[in-house]
């Protein structure tokens, strides 16, 4: 290209006619304003949850339980600390349930299913399961296990139906790393005279272990923020609790509460809970991020 | 001698029937857990029939959507508000999110500088990490009051436009609700869109090029033509996600019992009505919840079975395995990073 051609003769000289480049120009800048429109929430939101969310947190906010005193001074309707309790016990225990169910399906599908009819239905199932609104495994868990054996609300049975939100996210994300396991691997091992289940337990799940773990953590980040499937299982309660048999707290059952309450406090204190709810997420994605960085797989 | 111990029962290098337990145990206690996610559904499906349908037997399944009055403490139960309210917001959510969504997918996979790519995709998905009660929360108490007067001057002006015009307008009503899907359904559509952008072959982009295309037209000529049934997909599920949406809808609808005569009043929706009510519901009112609930199920089941079959079809072109190749992330991946 000769030095004293202008770059912006260059349209000009391929025969690029003004009227195109002016469409053009205006196509860029729609997409460019459109993608910036998409962040504006984004921006909104985490600046008023950190200007109001911070305006309630105080170091009594952490330390104690929210107390049903809401016609008072702030100082006595309490903060948060069966709430953040009650989610980490109710996610870890559903965490526990839906994890090794998860990887196990995901094993199959890739060890032994692969592409049968019946590998394809599970694949179709798990989709299925994917898009079913998350306060119908709250309503799943009630048929079934309040309604069923007629007892009452619990911390456990909250785990149950997050667990079931979080089993289809924890089988996908496995199965794509597991599929990422190079074949030569598990050929050279079985060429070794190794059997099946030794190939899958030391060579596939260690190898595909990062990239599992980066699955799960996002499954719990969206586990942690659900609130409809806790509303007729675990439902809320003011005081901590460590037995997971009784009526738990959790942070998004206690910030939908506290939205409609009409003292300004009780909002303040939503505000607060929800500043933590999401750095508790934004934490999770993080660390999601971190491992995934890690992982020699993909 | 060798030759004979070939010949006998079992070969020299087969396992003993002891050393192969283990691998079956694993492979039919796998198979096991694999099926047990089928009958879970199936098990939920027929029992969601089963409690609804008293509900069902008083008004006859058409009777209980078709009615447009919800009144629990008369026990009357007609579903149509909860089903219309849930079809508007669906739709604004649509109207509203999508193209925005599919506008960020082509900037960060055409246009924006390479450095950029990965913080602006990063930044997006983290719009779906935010929880649905956080939305609410923020849409109640800073959305809604800020736009109220932008919303009644266009309900104003546009006053003789039905269900758009007139009326006064309330805090929670249908356009802030839809307002507040579209941004929560704008991770998946943009991540499935960027997803199957990713797909188009680079050969076809720069024949655009080649020809004397801009930027524009290649968008327009190689990438869109080439993407519309995968984007079309994303979007439905997004509709997907927006149907079942409870508890920010819940906030922001307004909970009325009878369909919302214009845009901006207050309305009702599916998901909201079993969020609101079910904590003190008996009897009938009871089932007649589970029938609402059987419905969103039916409803979101119809949505994702096609949103799924448009994605694979249009993503399959290029991996006819299905298999995750090194070219790029496999679908599912664009799922589970913004949660679906």
């Amino acid at each position: 290209m000769s030095a004293d051609a202008p770059t912006g003769d260059l349209a000009a000289r391929f025969g690029v006619s003004p009227a195109r480049q002016r469409k053009d120009r205006i196509a860029r800048t729609t997409l460019l304003g459109a993608t910036i429109l998409a962040l504006i929430p984004l921006v909104l939101i985490l600046y008023y949850l950190l200007k109001k969310g911070l305006g309630a947190w105080s170091s009594s906010f952490f330390t104690t339980d929210p107390t049903g005193n809401t016609f008072f001074k702030s100082s006595s309707i309490g903060g948060v600390k069966s709430a953040i309790l009650g989610t980490i016990e109710i996610v870890a225990l559903a965490s526990a349930i839906a994890v090794p169910i998860g990887v196990g399906v995901a094993v199959w599908l890739v060890e032994y299913g692969k592409s049968s009819w019946f590998a394809h239905a599970v694949r179709f199932f798990v989709d299925v399961l994917t898009g079913v609104p998350s306060i119908l495994f709250g309503l799943f868990i009630y048929i079934v296990l309040i309604v069923g054996t007629g007892s009452s609300f619990a911390g456990y049975k909250g785990s149950f139906a997050l667990s079931l939100l979080m089993l289809p996210v924890v089988i996908r994300s496995a199965e794509v790393i597991l599929l990422l396991v190079p074949a030569g691997l598990r050929e050279s091992a079985l060429a070794l005279g190794a059997p099946r289940w030794k190939v899958i337990f030391s060579i596939v799940l260690p190898t595909a272990l990062p990239g599992m773990i980066t699955g799960v953590l996002l499954a719990v980040a969206r586990a942690a923020g659900e609130t409809a499937p806790l509303l007729f299982t675990a439902a809320s309660t003011k005081a901590t609790t460590l037995n997971l048999g009784e009526f738990m707290n959790s942070l998004p059952v206690q910030i939908y509460n506290d939205v409609t309450s009409p003292t300004t406090a009780v909002v303040d204190r939503a505000w607060g809970a929800a500043l933590t709810l999401v750095t508790l997420i934004l934490v999770l994605n993080l660390l999601a991020r971190l491992v995934a960085r890690r992982s020699r797989l993909a | 001698v060798e030759a004979a111990s070939i010949r006998g029962d079992r070969a020299v290098l087969a396992r003993s029937p002891l050393a192969r337990l283990p691998d079956r145990v694993l492979k039919y206690g796998l198979s096991v857990l694999a099926a047990l996610i089928l009958a879970l559904i199936v098990f939920f499906f027929i029992r969601l029939v089963g409690e609804a349908r008293p509900a069902f037997a008083k008004t006859g399944v058409l009777g209980f959507a078709f009615d447009n009055d919800w009144t629990p403490s008369i026990n009357h139960f007609g579903a149509l508000p909860l089903l219309v309210g849930t079809l508007i917001t669906s739709a604004l959510a649509l109207i509203i999110g999508v193209p925005v969504a599919v506008a960020t997918a082509i900037y960060a996979t055409e246009l924006c500088p390479l450095r950029l790519r990965a913080p602006l995709t990063v930044l997006v998905e983290l719009l779906a990490a935010v929880p649905s009660v956080v939305y609410g929360l923020w849409g109640i108490f800073f959305l809604a009051p800020k736009l109220r007067g932008a919303e009644q001057w266009v309900a104003d002006r546009l006053s003789l436009v039905p269900f758009i015009g007139g009326g006064l307008v309330t805090i929670p009503n249908y356009f802030i609700t839809g307002l507040v899907l579209a941004m929560m359904i704008l991770p998946i559509v943009s991540a499935i869109s960027r997803e199957v952008m990713s797909t188009v072959p680079l050969d076809q982009k720069e024949a655009a090029l080649g020809l004397g295309a801009t930027r524009w037209e290649m968008i327009r000529i190689a990438v869109i033509p080439y993407c519309r049934p995968g984007i079309v997909g994303g979007a439905m599920l997004g509709l997907g996600r927006a149907i079942g949406e409870t508890i920010a809808v819940t906030i922001l609808i307004g909970d009325a019992p009878r369909l919302g005569s214009h845009l901006f009043g207050q309305g009702y929706s599916l998901a909201a009505v079993i969020a609101n009510e079910f904590g003190e519901a008996q009897g009938l009112h009871r089932s007649a919840l589970f029938a609402a609930g059987l419905v969103l199920f039916v409803l979101t089941l119809l949505v994702n079975g096609v949103a799924r079959g448009l994605v694979v079809r249009s993503t399959r072109r290029t991996r006819p395995s299905g298999i995750a190749t090194s070219a790029g992330p496999a679908p599912p991946v664009a799922d589970v990073a913004v949660g679906a």
